[in-house]
C-alpha cells in the first residue's frame, strides 16, 4: 500500500507526545496529543490543548518519523500508538492518515475520543482503528452539557453503536468527579449506554484529580474544579459497583 | 578426583579435572520455566530469628552502629566463632563473636578506622594504634607516599573524588562456589601447583610477586578451613548437601569479608549452583520445598547483616551504610537454555519472607528470551518490593561469558577469572568548566590543569569549547589513570584480597574500571553551546562563574538524537583517553557511567553550568537525563540512555528510574505485564542497566514524615537500593524530586 505525496504533507496541529505505559491503551504506548477541542469540560486537566494553534503544525510525516523512533520499543514491549487529544476528531484527515500508515507499520492503534465529534471519522478512519478509549462525559444529557459546557450526549452515543457495529473493541472512561458526575442515576445512565454497546470491553473509572491546575494558572484561566476533591475510596468503590451490576469489567 | 558421596549424581567430566564451576552448572543445571507457585513462606524459625535482629537494627540506626571490636584487627581467623541464636541457625558465621558487632580493619588505613570508631563515641585499642603506625604501613600511607602532585590537586578539587586510597577497593568477587564443589584442600593443592610451576621461571619482579601472592592465597585458604572448623564443620572436601554447599559457599564469602572491607563486596551467581544441590537433595526425599527456602532464607539473613565500620561521611556519600553484597540471578546461557532455577525464584521470595530490604543487592540478569514465569515473577517483585535490578544480559553473555556476575552496581566480571581495579570517577562537568576558564578551578579559582588561554570570546563558540575540552580530557585522563595505577600497587602490596584472589584462576584478567560522572550535565551545557547562545559571564578576576542562556536547545534524554549524540561523543572520546594510558599490570581499561549516589556531593563541587543548572544543584544519577529535562516519559529517557555504546563503557551505564503503581497499568496483572514488556523493550534496545522503583510520591513523603512506620520501605539509587528512612533530608528530597515519572 502506498500513500499518496498528498496526505503525507498533511499537515495537522500535534500539541506534545509522551511514551507511556498503561494510561492510554494497553501496554506501552506512543501517545500523540492533537491540539484542539469542542468541548470545556469543566474537569479538564489539559486546557492547553483546547485551541488548535496552541498546537505544533506537524505533517503527517513528521509524525510518523517519531514514532518510527519508538516502533521497534513499542513491539518488543506490547503496546502501540493512541491518538489524544485535545479531540483528534477535530482533525479526522489527518488523524486517519496517521492511524493508516500506523497500521501499515503493523502497531497497535488507539483513538482517544469523546465521540462528540463522531460523525466527522469515515469509515477508512475507523478501519485504522483497533482499539476506541471512549470518554462518556455522563449519562444524563443534562449533566453532559453541564460538564462539558458545550457539548451534546447523542453524538456519543450513537459513535459508540457505530462503534460496535464495525465490531471496534471500546474501553469505556468515565471520569468520577464529586459533585458533579457522581450522581448514581447518572452513573447508572453511563452504565446502561455502556452495557447497550456489544464491543464494550472494560470500563475505567478516571478519579478526578487537580494536577491541571498549574496549566490554568500559566494560561491565566480559572480552574473551575479548583476546590474539589478527588473521589475517595468509598465513592469509588459505589460507582465501580454499579458499571458491574450493569455486567460491565471494571477497572 | 572423584568424590563418590559428594558428587553423587552429577554429570560431566570437565569439571572434575579442572576448577570450572561454571562447566559443573552446565553439566548439572535443571532450569525452570514455570511460575511463583511453587514457592514456600517463611517457617516459625525463620521469623523468630529475623525478628532478633530486626529488634536490634533501631538501636543500630540510632547510634550509628551497634557494636565494634575496637581491640582486634580483623583477619579470617582473628574472631570467635559468633551466634544469633546457636540452637536455632540453619547456616552459620559471623564477621566478629556477636551479630552487628563491627570489626576494625586497619590496614586499609587506619586514619578510617580511627574516625569510623570516633565519630561513633569509641577509641582504638593503643597497641593497635602503635601498631599499624609505627610498625606496619597501610595502604592509605602508601598511596600517599606516592601521589604526584597533579593527583593530589585533582582531588582537592573534587575533579576526580571516591578513590579507594583510604580504604579496601573491593569490587572482587572471590568465586565462593568453588569452596562448595571442590572443598578446601583441593583448591590448596591447585594453588600449590600453580605456584610451583613458577620455580622454573627467573625471579623477575612480577613472578616474585605471584609467588608470594599464590603464598598468600594458600595461607588464606588454610585459614578459612581453620575458621570453619571453629563452627564445627570439616569443609576440607566438598560438600555433600544442600545446606552444607550453601554452608561452604557463605564460610568463604564470610572470610572474605573478614578481611577485606571492600567498597563492594559483591558475592557472585550463586542461586542457580546451589539450586543444583538443593533439587539433588529433593530427588533423594531428604528435603521439601519448605526446607530449601528455609536454608535460602537463612542464607540471605546473614548476607543481611554484613557490616563494616566506615564514617558517617562515607555513609552519607553512598546513602545509608551500603555493603553491595551483590547477587546476579538469571540470564540465559550460551547454548541458550535459560540458567533460570527454582532457587533463582527463592532467592526472591527472600523479599517476601524477611520483608523488602537492600542487601543482598539482587541483580536480574534480563534477557527478552527469559521464560515467561520467571519475568513476570521478577517484574511482580519490582512492584511490591522495588528492590531489584536489571542488567541487559544479551549484553554482558557475548562480551564477557554466561557465567557472569556483577559487582557493585554494574560491573560485570567472569566469575573466578576477572577482577578489577575499582576506580571510582571523574567529574565530567567540572572538566567542562576548567576547558573554558583554561584549567582554573570556577568554585576556587585554583589553576589545577596546566595553563592554557582561556576562551576569549563572550559568546561561547562550539569547536573552540570542544578543543579546549579535549585538551582537559588528555589531562584528565592521564591524572586520572595516574591515580588508580597508585592505588591498586599500593593495594595489593599492603591490602591485598589474598581468600578472594584464591579463588579466581590464575592467571587472573585484569580490568582497571575508570567511570564518569556528570554526563547529563556535560552533554547538555555542550549542546547549549551549539543550539542556542551561551554567553560567558566572569567575576572582576576574570573567572568564568556562570553563562546566560538565549535560546532552546536539545536536551539529552529525549531520544532526540542531536543531543544523544554529543553524550555517546563523550563516552567515546573519554574512553578512547583511559586506552591510552599505561595501567598498572597490564589491567584492561574500562569505563562505568555511574554515580553511586555522589551525584549530589559532585553537584555540590561544581559551579555554574552552560546548561543553566546552579552552582551546588545536584547532577543527574549515573547515566540519567538531568532532572526535569526527559520531557517525553521514562521510555524517551531509556532510549536515550540506550544509545551509549557498552563497548565503550563495559564497566556499566546506569540508568534509574521511579514509577507510579497507576503508570504502569490498571490492575496487578497489567502493571506486571507491563513493567515485564518495558524490560524487554529496554533490554532489546540496548540499554543496560535498570534500577526500577515502584512508589507512589505520596508513600515517600509520608515516610519522610514518619519514618518509624518505614523501617523497611527499600528504593533504589543508583545500582543498588537503600533503606529510604536511613537517608539524610537532602538525599530523600533529591530521590523524590529527581526521578518520578508519574507515568512511565
Amino acid at each position: 500500500m502506498t500513500t499518496p505525496t498528498a496526505t503525507r504533507a498533511l499537515t495537522g496541529s500535534v500539541h506534545s507526545f509522551d511514551i507511556s505505559t498503561g494510561v492510554d491503551g494497553p501496554g506501552t504506548r506512543f501517545v500523540a496529543f492533537l491540539a484542539g477541542c469542542p468541548l470545556r469540560c469543566l474537569y479538564c486537566h489539559s486546557p492547553d490543548t483546547w485551541y488548535r494553534r496552541s498546537g505544533k503544525p506537524t505533517t503527517v510525516d513528521d509524525l510518523i518519523t517519531e514514532i518510527r523512533r519508538y516502533e521497534r520499543f513499542l513491539k518488543v514491549a506490547g503496546g502501540g500508538v493512541t491518538i489524544s487529544g485535545g479531540e483528534p476528531l477535530q482533525q479526522p484527515a489527518f488523524t486517519r492518515e496517521v492511524l493508516r500508515r500506523c497500521k501499515e507499520m503493523r502497531l497497535h492503534t488507539a483513538l482517544d475520543t469523546s465521540g462528540f465529534l463522531g460523525d466527522r471519522a469515515d469509515d477508512a478512519l475507523l478501519d485504522a482503528v483497533d482499539l476506541a478509549l471512549l470518554d462518556i462525559k455522563s449519562g444524563d444529557p443534562g449533566t453532559y452539557r453541564k460538564v462539558t459546557r458545550t457539548g451534546r450526549l447523542a453524538p456519543t452515543v450513537r459513535f459508540a453503536h457505530r462503534l460496535a457495529e464495525r465490531g471496534i473493541p471500546i474501553w469505556v472512561r468515565f471520569v468520577l468527579v464529586p459533585g458533579l458526575t457522581d450522581d448514581p442515576a447518572n452513573v447508572d445512565e453511563v452504565a446502561a449506554i455502556a452495557a447497550a454497546v456489544p464491543t464494550v470491553e472494560r470500563v475505567e473509572v478516571l478519579p478526578f484529580h487537580r494536577l491541571g491546575a498549574a496549566k490554568y494558572a500559566a494560561l491565566g484561566l480559572p480552574f473551575p474544579l479548583a476546590d474539589t476533591s478527588p473521589p475517595g475510596e468509598h465513592l469509588l468503590d459505589r460507582v465501580r459497583g454499579q458499571f458491574r451490576d450493569h455486567g460491565l469489567t471494571v477497572c | 578426583m572423584e568424590h563418590r558421596t559428594a558428587w553423587r549424581g552429577f554429570t560431566g567430566s570437565g569439571w572434575r579435572e579442572t576448577i570450572d564451576v561454571g562447566a559443573f552448572i552446565h553439566d548439572n543445571i535443571e532450569p525452570y520455566t514455570g511460575g511463583q507457585e511453587f514457592l514456600a513462606g517463611p517457617t516459625p524459625r525463620t521469623e523468630r530469628l529475623w525478628r532478633h535482629l530486626t529488634r536490634m537494627f533501631p538501636e543500630e540506626q540510632r547510634r550509628g552502629i551497634y557494636d565494634v571490636d575496637t581491640h582486634t584487627p580483623s583477619t579470617i581467623t582473628s574472631h570467635a566463632p559468633g551466634y544469633i541464636d546457636r540452637d536455632h541457625e540453619l547456616i552459620v558465621g559471623l564477621q566478629t563473636s556477636a551479630p552487628l558487632r563491627r570489626a576494625i580493619m586497619p590496614a586499609g588505613g587506619l586514619r578510617m578506622v580511627h574516625a569510623g570508631l570516633s565519630a561513633y563515641g569509641y577509641s582504638l585499642d593503643p597497641t593497635v594504634r602503635t601498631i599499624f603506625s609505627q610498625y606496619r604501613k597501610t595502604h592509605n600511607d602508601g598511596v600517599f607516599d606516592a601521589y604526584p602532585a597533579d593527583v593530589k590537586a585533582a582531588r582537592r578539587s573534587h575533579i576526580i573524588t571516591g578513590l579507594p586510597d583510604a580504604y579496601g577497593r573491593g569490587r572482587i568477587i572471590g568465586d565462593y562456589r568453588r569452596v562448595a564443589l571442590y572443598g578446601v584442600d583441593r583448591l590448596i593443592e591447585e594453588r600449590v601447583e600453580r605456584k610451583s610451576a613458577l620455580d622454573a621461571r627467573l625471579s623477575a619482579e612480577d613472578v616474585i610477586r605471584d609467588r608470594e601472592e599464590l603464598a598468600e592465597q594458600i595461607r588464606a585458604l588454610e585459614d578459612l578451613r581453620q575458621m570453619a572448623d571453629g563452627y564445627g564443620y570439616d569443609i576440607s572436601g566438598p560438600a555433600t548437601t544442600g545446606r552444607e554447599a550453601i554452608q561452604w559457599l557463605y564460610f568463604a564469602y564470610l572470610a572474605a569479608t573478614k578481611e577485606q572491607n571492600g567498597a563492594a563486596m559483591s558475592l557472585g551467581r550463586t542461586s542457580s549452583f546451589v539450586d543444583v544441590y538443593l533439587q539433588r537433595d529433593m530427588a533423594e526425599g531428604k528435603l521439601t520445598e519448605q526446607g530449601a527456602q528455609e536454608l535460602i532464607d537463612d542464607f540471605v539473613i546473614k548476607l543481611r547483616i554484613i557490616r563494616f565500620l566506615r564514617t558517617p561521611e562515607y555513609d552519607q556519600l553512598f546513602s545509608g551504610d551500603p555493603t553491595w553484597v551483590t547477587e546476579s540471578i538469571g540470564g540465559i546461557g550460551a547454548d541458550g537454555r535459560p540458567l533460570v532455577t527454582r532457587s533463582s525464584f527463592r532467592y526472591l521470595q527472600t523479599l517476601y519472607n524477611l520483608g523488602p530490604a537492600p542487601e543482598p543487592n539482587l541483580t536480574v540478569l534480563w534477557s527478552p528470551t527469559l521464560p515467561e514465569g520467571f519475568k513476570r515473577f521478577c517484574a511482580q517483585v519490582s512492584l511490591d518490593t522495588s528492590a531489584i535490578q536489571y542488567e541487559n544480559d544479551d549484553l554482558i553473555r557475548p562480551a564477557y561469558s554466561d557465567d557472569t556476575a556483577i559487582a557493585c552496581c554494574v560491573s560485570a566480571m567472569r566469575v573466578g577469572k576477572d577482577m578489577q581495579f575499582f576506580g571510582a570517577r571523574a567529574n565530567l562537568a567540572k572538566a567542562l568548566l576548567y576547558a573554558i576558564n583554561g584549567g582554573r578551578d570556577e568554585l576556587t579559582g585554583e589553576q589545577v590543569v596546566p595553563a592554557s588561554a582561556p576562551l576569549a570570546e563572550d559568546t561561547l563558540d562550539y569547536d573552540e569549547v570542544l578543543a579546549a575540552f579535549d585538551h582537559t580530557l588528555d589531562w584528565l585522563a592521564e591524572t586520572y589513570v595516574d591515580a588508580l595505577n597508585v592505588i591498586h600497587y599500593m593495594h595489593d602490596k599492603y591490602a591485598y584480597e589474598r581468600l578472594e584472589m584464591a579463588l579466581h584462576d590464575y592467571p587472573v584478567h585484569r580490568f582497571l574500571a575508570t567511570g564518569i560522572a556528570g554526563l547529563s550535565v556535560a552533554a547538555d551545557s555542550l549542546s547549549a553551546i551549539r543550539y542556542a547562545q551561551v554567553k560567558a559571564l566572569r567575576d572582576e578576576t576574570g573567572l568564568i562563574i556562570d553563562y546566560a542562556v538565549d535560546g532552546d536547545f536539545p536536551t539529552y534524554g529525549n531520544n532526540d538524537d542531536r543531543a544523544d549524540a554529543i553524550a555517546v561523543d563523550l563516552v567515546e572520546r573519554f574512553m578512547d583517553k583511559i586506552r591510552r594510558q599505561p595501567a598498572y599490570r597490564g589491567a584492561e581499561p574500562s569505563l562505568s557511567v555511574l554515580t553511586i549516589t555522589s551525584n549530589v556531593v559532585y553537584g555540590r563541587n561544581t559551579g555554574n553550568t552552560p546548561d543553566g543548572r546552579r552552582s551546588g544543584e545536584p547532577f543527574a544519577p549515573g547515566a540519567n537525563p538531568m532532572n526535569g529535562r526527559d520531557r517525553h516519559g521514562l521510555v524517551a529517557a531509556a532510549l536515550s540512555v540506550a544509545k551509549l555504546p557498552y563497548r565503550c563503557a563495559r564497566d556499566g551505564i546506569s540508568l534509574t528510574a521511579t514509577v507510579t503503581p497507576d503508570g504502569l497499568g490498571h490492575t496487578r496483572e497489567e502493571r506486571i505485564g507491563n513493567l515485564a514488556g518495558v524490560l524487554d523493550g529496554y533490554t532489546d534496545a540496548g540499554g543496560f542497566h535498570l534500577n526500577v522503583n515502584v512508589l507512589d510520591r505520596t508513600t515517600l513523603e509520608d515516610a519522610m514524615a514518619h519514618p518509624e512506620n518505614y523501617p523497611q520501605l527499600t528504593v533504589r539509587v543508583s545500582g543498588y537500593a537503600v533503606n529510604f528512612v536511613k537517608l539524610t533530608t537532602e538525599q530523600q528530597r533529591d530521590v523524590i524530586s529527581r526521578t518520578f515519572h508519574g507515568s512511565l
